[in-house]
């Protein structure tokens, strides 16, 4: 504080707030543009993706005869036909690795959360679930060939995509069905204790049940994500230009391995089969990721 | 259907941890007994215990008598289940089953013991309802979800869920404490009427409750920290809170501590 | 109510679902019972991580909870069986074929399998093309991954933040085949001026030198590492994600009540507390990477040449390799030389994932 000159108009003190640097300021900035431009760098592809694939794949999924004929007996130029024989296996392909991912998954699950908290055999079992979350799908798909097709002597089918999606799928009910379970509150299963219900009861007829829409949801999720999945098709699965309605016994085609098929395929119709098949899968995914959307608002839980 | 219980010489561990060190009780048939003092010195442990509840907790384990009518609950032959069909629990807060109606709340033991025949539900829902007091609010809608009521008439509910299997003993584990004061007074009226059919014993936190509600009181404390939670004194609920015997009470009963 | 003693309803006969209570006051109905021991209950979720209380005496156990428990272990048993059984049937198929290798399975690159006779694999160029993709794609998925983290947790207007997350995960949703297509038809020939230029300015770079394929095709390593670049960033950014929005709020108020900008804020408490987080996340995205198969199936351009270890290589991954050679799996020893490279690639991605999970599982034994 200089004493020399009195300026009577010069407050005595210096202001409150000093204000921020201007390096300080300018790097701020910098990283608020970084950051915010990461994000549409994550957005460009994804729009530009689908933009492709509605462009390329719109006009053959438009056809009625695209959800209603397979391509039997059609020629690599005939610019005929539909994915009736790929949708067909898709849906059936899924919907048997539903039927058996989601028992062992919830069972899992239910060990993991209800019974084993604590316990060593637990610790090991979550690692390896972890474990099995990472697995790539083109080994599940050797897995299978091992096991189910050389070992075993089952040939290739429908039901061995099935049973390598299988692989894929349990470790995502595992983690969802946890998840679920870790919410339902506690007080709920003591409520259920207080009035004399032996534990096993208590989780079946009120923890699972309260816990279900959540563990639905999961599911269809999941089942969205394994129905792309081509590797493990391209070992265990085999294309078929026709429909085969037994997913257990001969050639299954689906989706995936449609595309495969004509992607080699020079002519417009293969490219019309090939980015029609990808837009219909998209489809699919879009419509089981809003069936889970609709199932998770009717929980009983709210988050 | 009331049945006397009688504690004797219990003690609690959580562990190797001494929780709750030797107490020794009796709570007579058709009355209110109250578990009072400060927070942490035992008195919700040793209520959970009077149902095996604790056993929920991975490690708990009681040492004594807990005596039901002269019949041990504790004996090797006993089956935990058992027990606490006889012996119902209201909780702090009030947990309805979310994924059922009001009357499949009501009837859950019956139902998830098996019992099957609608009209014998039927009757029992409108009976605990109506031992709940909630019968004519709640009539209309019986097949509503149970989350839709308001606090105080959740937690009634519940009640009537606990009295629907017919226990011998009903424990309340500070059952007003999540609830306004008007719903408060509506289960203290609650509990005075079910003491005539049902012994209670009832943990709280508040004074004025227990000394409405109560025939009994028995008062908890805590030596000192990291000590085990001990019963001070027990007495006619009358004798605790106008001339009580021990020093620690009468302090906090008078709001010296707690 | 009934006489019967609790002693008595619990060693009665069967346990008798269907019996009523006895009402109020009729003497001398029994009670349906619990047969033999059940569970007590033990607390469904530990919340003091000891190992199961065994509770001081309780022989009464029931019979549904012994099944439904033996049921749930079992379930947990099967998934470490199952992975011990992946490991285990991959080998077994895969011995047979390694004994008869004419070459060194890891040291060369030759890849004859057409005549079981003479079979001749060697993962070495595999190896390359598998670690170039990968780290390439971790390399430019990183830093942006790390971006949209801190985005969607930090700077995002609160309200937009789920929507904008969503979008992100659809990146997850869409199938890798898709990927695949749209990489070697639609962004591999908008790249080709790009590889072009960093070819001719820089190609005195090895990384940018000439390949072992035209740089016109698209197929090489470059196109193939964006794309994956592209597949991982949604699995490194939910992961990142998580661990950024648990920053505890007294480190993040505790640096804006000195005055910090937002961006010194999260230098000097949401990274340094989320780095671990983040490199395991990172780690789950390397894994992923290794893993990918179809998409590099679809996009890099086959080749039988040696690799010149530029971003214009084309060839195969361990992975894509295996995918191209699914029509050869009739033979047994031609399927194990494949199953012997799926072997390969389980144990990488297995030390990946263990890494990853023991990278945050040390933080949080130090934290």
């Amino acid at each position: 504080m200089t004493t020399a000159t009195t300026d009577l108009h010069r407050p005595a003190t210096g202001p409150a707030f000093q204000g921020v640097g201007l390096g300080r300021k300018v790097k701020n900035a910098v990283a608020t543009t970084l950051v915010a431009l990461a994000f549409l760098v994550a957005v460009v592809p994804l729009v530009w993706v689908l933009w492709s694939v509605l462009e390329k794949g719109l006009q053959p999924v438009l056809h009625a005869d695209w959800w209603t004929h397979s391509l039997y007996g059609l020629r690599p130029y005939d610019d005929r036909g539909g994915a009736y024989h790929a949708i067909y296996g898709t849906v059936v392909q899924a919907l048997s690795t539903a039927v058996l991912s989601v028992p062992v998954g919830v069972m899992v699950g239910v060990y993991l959360v209800e019974y084993g908290a604590g316990t060593r055999l637990a610790r090991v079992t979550t690692f390896m679930v972890d474990i099995l979350t990472g697995v790539p799908s083109i080994v599940a798909g050797l897995f299978v060939y091992a096991l189910w097709i050389s070992i075993l002597g089952f040939g290739r089918s429908g039901f061995a995509v099935s049973l390598s999606l299988l692989l894929l799928m349990i470790p995502v009910v595992i983690r969802t069905t946890e998840e679920m379970l870790r919410i339902v509150p506690n007080e709920l299963r003591e409520a259920s204790y207080a009035l004399g219900v032996p534990k096993w009861k208590t989780i079946v007829k009120i923890v699972l049940p309260t816990a279900m829409s959540g563990i639905v949801t999961g599911v269809m999720l999941g089942l969205a994500r394994v129905m792309g999945e081509t590797a493990p098709a391209l070992i265990v699965g085999a294309y078929a230009s026709s429909i085969n309605l037994n997913v257990f016994d001969g050639n299954q085609a689906n989706l995936p391995l449609l595309m495969n098929d004509q992607f080699a395929n020079p002519e417009t119709a293969g490219f019309n089969r090939t980015w029609g098949a990808a837009m219909t899968l998209v489809l699919i995914i879009m419509l089981f990721n809003l069936l889970a959307t609709v199932i998770s608002r009717l929980s009983a839980i709210k988050k | 259907m009331a049945k006397r219980i009688d504690i004797k010489d219990v003690n609690i561990y959580y562990g190797k941890f001494h929780a709750v060190d030797s107490v020794t009780l009796s709570v007579p048939p058709r009355s209110v007994t109250a578990f009072i003092g400060p927070s942490g010195c035992g008195k919700s442990t040793v209520l959970r215990s009077l149902n095996r509840m604790h056993e929920v907790t991975p490690g708990a384990r009681v040492e004594g008598q807990v005596l039901l009518d002269g019949e041990d609950i504790y004996a090797a032959t006993v089956d935990p289940v058992e027990v606490r069909r006889t012996i119902g629990m209201v909780f702090q807060r009030p947990n309805p089953f979310p994924t059922m109606s009001i009357r499949d709340n009501v009837v859950a033991g019956l139902k998830l013991a098996g019992v099957k025949n609608r009209r014998r539900l039927d009757e029992v829902c409108e009976r605990s309802l109506r031992g709940a007091n909630l019968w004519e609010e709640v009539k209309d809608r019986l097949d509503k979800p149970g989350g839709g009521l308001s606090g105080g008439q959740q937690q009634r509910l519940c009640i009537a869920r606990a009295i629907a299997v017919q226990p011998d003993v009903l424990l309340m584990d500070e059952p007003c404490s999540a609830l306004d004061p008007i719903s408060t007074l509506a289960i203290e009226d609650l509990i005075t009427e079910l003491k005539q059919d049902y012994t209670i014993v009832i943990v709280t936190h508040n004074m004025q409750q227990a000394a409405r509600v109560s025939d009994q009181t028995a008062f908890f404390n805590l030596a000192g920290v990291g000590q085990p939670g001990r019963l001070v004194e027990v007495d006619d609920t009358e004798k605790i809170f106008s001339n009580p015997s021990q020093k620690a009470t009468e302090d906090y009963i008078s709001g010296r501590f707690g | 109510m009934s006489d019967s003693t609790l002693a008595d309803r619990s060693a009665s006969a069967k346990e008798t679902p269907g019996r009523a209570r006895a009402p109020h006051g009729a003497p001398g109905s029994s009670r349906g019972g619990a047969a033999s021991s059940p569970d007590t209950p033990e607390g469904p979720i530990s919340t003091a991580n000891t190992a199961q209380g065994e509770p001081a005496s309780t022989p009464v156990r029931r019979p549904g909870d012994r099944v439904f428990r033996g049921t749930a272990v079992g379930a947990g048993a099967f998934i470490v069986v199952l992975i011990a059984a992946i490991g285990l049937f991959l080998l077994l198929q895969a011995v047979p074929a390694l004994r008869a290798n004419q070459v060194g399975f890891l040291t060369s690159g030759v890849w004859n399998t057409t005549d079981p006779n003479s079979l001749q694999f060697g993962i070495l160029h595999l190896l390359w093309v598998t670690v170039a993709t990968s780290v390439l794609a971790l390399a430019l998925a990183m830093p942006v991954s790390l971006g949209i983290a801190l985005f969607l947790t930090h700077y995002a207007p609160r309200r937009l933040a789920r929507p904008f997350a969503y979008v992100v995960d659809l990146l997850a949703a869409v199938p890798s085949i898709i990927f695949g297509l749209w990489g070697i038809k639609v962004l591999g020939p908008t790249l080709v001026p790009v590889a072009e230029w960093l070819n001719r300015n820089l190609g005195f770079v090895p990384l940018f030198a000439q390949g072992n394929v035209s740089i016109s095709g698209a197929g090489n390593v470059l196109t193939a590492g964006v794309v994956l670049a592209v597949m991982i960033l949604p699995v490194i950014t939910a992961v990142s994600r998580e661990v950024f929005e648990r920053t505890p709020k007294e480190h993040i108020e505790g640096a804006l009540a000195l005055g910090a900008t937002k961006w010194e804020m999260v230098r000097t408490t949401v990274i340094p507390f989320g780095k671990a987080g983040y490199v395991s996340a990172s780690m789950l995205g390397l894994g992923r990477a290794l893993g990918e198969t179809v998409a590099l199936y679809l996009i890099l351009s086959g080749t039988g040449a040696a690799p010149k270890l530029s971003f214009f290589d084309g060839g195969a991954t361990i992975a894509s390799k295996i995918a191209l050679g699914a029509g050869e799996f009739n033979n047994e020893l031609t399927a194990g030389a494949y199953i012997a490279a799926g072997l390969v690639l389980f144990a990488l991605t297995f030390a990946v994932n263990a890494l990853a999970r023991a990278i945050v599982a040390r933080k949080k034994v130090s934290a």
